[in-house]
């Protein structure tokens, strides 16, 4: 009974505040609309307006006809030169990112019975822009020859031909798995770090002194400490989801309970590796940096949330299954894009379980009723 | 229940080590000591005594390495829960959650505490009044001054009436009169409700308020008693000595080489002088030219039995030696030279609030001013403008001759600062710490190895060079400290409560110095909230809310206070009636 009393005052001193400190609130909630207006906004991992240098050595009906082609894809902002000098000079200015040259004998080789070559150059700087563009490029461009054979009532010379089908993200919105992917960094943000740093501050200020010398049990401060947060985190996802669905569009094809047991579950894990932080970090720099190496950082780089786990080095594909992020993502980004995909679900909420159990039973070892 | 004389706190034989970097820091040794019912008893011993240390093992809060402290009966390191749902404890930081309301911060503990919702109104209304927080329960208790914010943390620590209460330092930094209203407080409960305290502070005065007094020291037990028993053993040994026609420093470096005498201090425009034995003897010869000098019996003081039994124990790891004394005749008490700080009508204003008011003062050559105040009296406001670091809002300010509102850089190159948390590199060498901050106010070659071996030589360092210097005791940080501030030979040094915490001991070597360079022409500036460190001033303003209350020397000071009642006011005593009588012009409209 006693213990109810110490636990309703607890919690309620930890909502007072929250409800007065703007910072915890600006780490709840300012962050969270920041983090996916800046996402779902600001960044964008489609290609599309590549500035591109297309040079034709000699202009003619051919070469008309395909320089509007390329003006018309979505994907490039074509400029033209008239000499592959010039087109260089742009490349080396950053103002373009790819040449494509089309020779003066173009319109007499695409005649011959093996066609006509063009010459791509492309900014290979950023890999990976470098090989989207080269794909578009030559996607383009065999679109275009495809088109130029029908037109003239010849047979296309392809021998196999691709049906492409786009399942999950139809429209291949980045946006669309960005955005869920970010609901886990917030949780984590509003979990481990708030957790770690409300933590910290008790000890820094010399509150925590007077806590301890209360008939207060350490299992009563953890508890006091996990509540109120866990209810902020709920918060912070109802606002993210909400943004989720009805700013950015986002489909959410599998249940909404589903999404809330999943997330309930990661911010107990979260939340547990805050308080673990904190039973090691004394003072607000030292958790709040920990949160953000430990925590923070990982699930942002290891999580899946940008670069697909498959494609790592199979060393640090182990190690992501340290990250308690990487479960959360993949339900998230199942429950968001393709619906209660149970044989998905089932494993990573097991994960998040065992991860959860091991943070929080460690929090649980190191706190004790002392002062070191 | 429990009645007076029975054991309320048993601690047997405790040891207690930690490791700091790579060393370990032996905080208690081998202490036994018992606490009685009904009492208070004061833990007394200055910084890195022991004393927070004790309080946390007796509260269950530390493990001890060796021994063990029963309390109320219970096992503090077994029965921990227990002992905590026993006893009241306030932390030296008191324990508020300052973005709560006083109301809030009471609800808390009493929460925590299980005390049951019927019996509250009456208690919170009991507490309030007693700490005179009525009219404040709905503001937060971050905007209360500090000695309000203690009473708060006292009333949270008596939220469930305890039968023992700790108090860790719990007077450190408020002003006097905050200091008088804890102790009729605590008095109050000893009285009414038969509470055992076990209190500590390093306020040697204080331990004259307490019904016992446990002295520790480098965590090691000195003494045992009650202050009467302790004073007692000092009984007609202790004397005052007028400086009316001499110069009190030059009187006081030849007192401190006389044989037989124990102790000798500056108060005020007296000395105060211990000897070794009752009787006097050899002193009439100390001053020939001033025709003798006259010895009057005083009261001896439980600082004068502290100073005795370090002595009597080999004395601390500070060997005093009072540098070689200076011919220096010109001191400002004598011959006032010319101001070396002038200051009038300085204002420093934050938002709405005036830290600063109206502060009219100057300085003159080779003097020792003092600014004496409580926290948030607006000493540190008023200091960043003396030091260039903060301009004013309004009002001149000369300091050696340059005005700070446009040649700051002129004038802090003619400045060297001590804080109190000594600004040392702790990771550097004592050398290393010599030679930059030597290096930073522009020396170099030739000269800045002259001024380390004379720093070395000065402050007795040479031994330590290459000691790590976050290693050094508090005694050698403070020298350390003030040989980095006089490294570029400034004209004026400025000390922020420079001996707070530290053991007569090494605060007597410390002045010493002081009073050597105030000799040698430089100005001395201190802040304080310590009414110790303000004896020693030629002169001293008292500041409170920002205004300076009076200015004088420190005799003219107490003579203010002077009535039929209090025949010998202390300086305590006169700040607190300064206090009083401000406050009541407040009220008038």
């Amino acid at each position: 009974m006693s213990s109810g009393m110490r636990l309703r005052g607890l919690m309620r001193k930890e909502f007072l505040q929250i409800v007065r400190d703007p910072s915890s609130i600006a780490i709840a909630f300012l962050m969270p609309i920041f983090l996916l207006l800046l996402f779902g906004y600001g960044v964008s991992l489609d290609s599309e307006h590549i500035p591109l240098a297309l040079v034709v050595e000699q202009p003619g009906a051919d070469t008309a006809d395909f320089s509007a082609a390329l003006h018309q894809s979505r994907y490039f902002d074509t400029r033209l030169y008239d000499n592959a000098g010039a087109a260089q000079e742009a490349m080396m200015a950053g103002r373009v990112n790819a040449i494509v040259v089309l020779r003066a004998d173009f319109a007499k080789q695409l005649r011959q019975p093996d066609g006509a070559p063009i010459q791509l150059i492309v900014n290979g700087v950023d890999a990976n822009t470098a090989r989207i563009v080269s794909g578009y490029v030559q996607g383009a461009w065999g679109k275009w020859l495809e088109h130029y054979a029908l037109q003239r009532g010849l047979t296309p010379d392809v021998p196999v031909r691709l049906e492409q089908r786009v399942w999950f993200n139809g429209e291949l919105r980045s946006r669309n798995f960005l955005v869920p992917g970010l609901v886990a960094i917030i949780m984590t943000l509003i979990g481990a770090l708030l957790t770690a740093m409300v933590m910290s501050r008790e000890w820094e200020r010399g509150t925590m002194e007077a806590l301890l010398v209360t008939p207060l049990s350490m299992s009563e401060v953890i508890v006091g400490k996990l509540l109120p947060y866990f209810i902020l985190g709920l918060g912070g996802l109802v606002l993210a989801v909400s943004m989720a669905l009805f700013l950015f569009g986002v489909p959410l094809r599998g249940s909404l309970w589903v999404l809330f047991a999943a997330s309930a579950l990661f911010l107990v894990t979260a939340l547990g590796m805050g308080l673990l932080i904190s039973t090691v970090a004394r003072s607000q720099f030292v958790a709040g940096l920990v949160a953000l190496v430990a925590t923070f950082l990982p699930a942002f780089l290891l999580s899946g949330f940008i670069f697909d786990i498959g494609s790592m080095p199979p060393v640090v594909q182990v190690i992501t299954h340290l990250i308690a992020a990487r479960y959360y993502v993949a339900i998230l980004q199942t429950v968001f894009l393709a619906g209660d995909v149970w044989s998905v679900i089932l494993p990573n909420a097991l994960g998040l379980l065992i991860l959860a159990a091991v943070f929080l039973g460690l929090t649980w070892r190191n706190a004790r009723k002392r002062l070191e | 229940m429990a009645t007076t004389g029975q054991i309320a706190l048993e601690v047997n034989d405790i040891s207690r080590s930690f490791r700091a970097g790579a060393r370990q820091v032996q905080a208690l040794q081998q202490v036994s000591f018992r606490v009685r019912h009904g009492l208070v008893t004061g833990l007394v011993g200055p910084d890195a005594a022991g004393k927070t240390t004790l309080m946390r093992l007796a509260a269950g809060l530390l493990l001890p390495d060796a021994g063990n402290i029963s309390v109320l009966g219970l096992d503090a390191a077994t029965q921990s829960l227990q002992v905590q749902g026993a006893i009241g404890y306030m932390p030296q930081r008191f324990g508020l959650y300052e973005d709560l309301t006083v109301q809030e911060n009471l609800d808390l503990y009493a929460d925590l505490q299980g005390v049951p919702a019927t019996a509250r109104a009456a208690r919170y209304a009991e507490l309030m009044r007693m700490a005179g927080l009525e009219p404040f329960t709905r503001r937060l208790a971050g905007r209360l001054s500090g000695g309000m914010k203690q009473k708060l943390g006292l009333a949270c620590a008596l939220v469930r009436q305890p039968a023992l209460l700790l108090l860790d330092e719990p007077t450190v930094g408020v002003d006097p009169l905050s200091r008088r209203e804890l102790w009729d407080i605590v008095y109050r409960l000893v009285r009414e409700h038969g509470t055992s305290v076990l209190l500590s502070t390093s306020y040697l005065d204080e331990a004259e308020r307490c019904d016992e007094v446990v002295l520790l020291h480098e965590g090691r037990l000195l003494a045992q008693g009650t202050p009467g028993e302790l004073r007692d053993s000092m009984r007609g040994r202790t004397y005052e000595v007028g400086t009316a026609n001499a110069d009190k420093r030059t009187l006081l470096a030849r007192l401190a080489r006389t044989p037989g005498v124990l102790d000798s201090l500056i108060q005020g425009d007296r000395i105060r002088v211990v000897m070794q034995d009752a009787a006097p003897t050899g002193l009439d010869r100390l001053l020939p030219e001033a025709g003798g000098i006259a010895l009057k019996p005083t009261a001896p003081r439980f600082e004068d039995s502290f100073v005795a039994l370090l002595k009597a124990n080999g004395g601390n790891d500070i060997a005093p030696s009072p540098p070689a004394e200076t011919p220096a005749s010109h001191t400002a008490a004598t011959h006032p030279g010319q101001p070396v700080i002038e200051v009038s009508k300085l204002q420093r204003r934050f938002g709405d609030f005036y830290a600063v008011n109206n502060l009219d003062f100057s300085v003159a050559r080779g003097e020792v001013f003092g600014l004496l105040g409580a926290n948030g009296a607006g000493k540190s406001t008023t200091f960043r403008m003396l030091c260039g670091l903060l301009p004013p809002s309004g009002g001149t300010l000369r300091v050696a001759g340059a005005d700070l509102r446009h040649a700051a850089a002129e004038a802090r190159a003619r400045i060297g600062y001590m804080s109190q948390k000594f600004s040392l590199y702790g990771n550097l060498s004592v050398a290393e710490n010599l030679r930059f901050f030597g290096s930073i106010y522009g020396l170099s070659g030739q000269k800045i190895r002259q001024r380390i071996d004379w720093a070395l030589q000065e402050f007795e360092l040479s031994p330590l060079a290459e000691f790590t210097s976050g290693d050094l005791s508090l005694g050698y940080k403070q020298r350390l400290a003030l040989a980095c501030a006089l490294m570029h030979e400034p004209d004026i040094l400025f000390l922020d409560e420079p001996t707070s915490g530290v053991d007569p001991l090494a605060r007597r070597e410390f002045w010493s110095r002081i009073n050597a360079l105030a000799g040698r022409g430089v100005t001395v500036m201190v802040t304080t909230h310590f009414m110790e460190e303000a004896e020693y001033c030629d002169r001293l303003a008292i500041m409170a809310a920002g205004e300076i209350l009076t200015m004088g020397t420190p005799g003219s000071i107490k003579d203010q206070a002077r009535s039929e009642a209090q025949p010998e006011p202390t300086m305590e005593d006169a700040f607190v009636a300064l206090i009083l009588a401000h406050e009541q012009n407040e009220e008038k409209p």
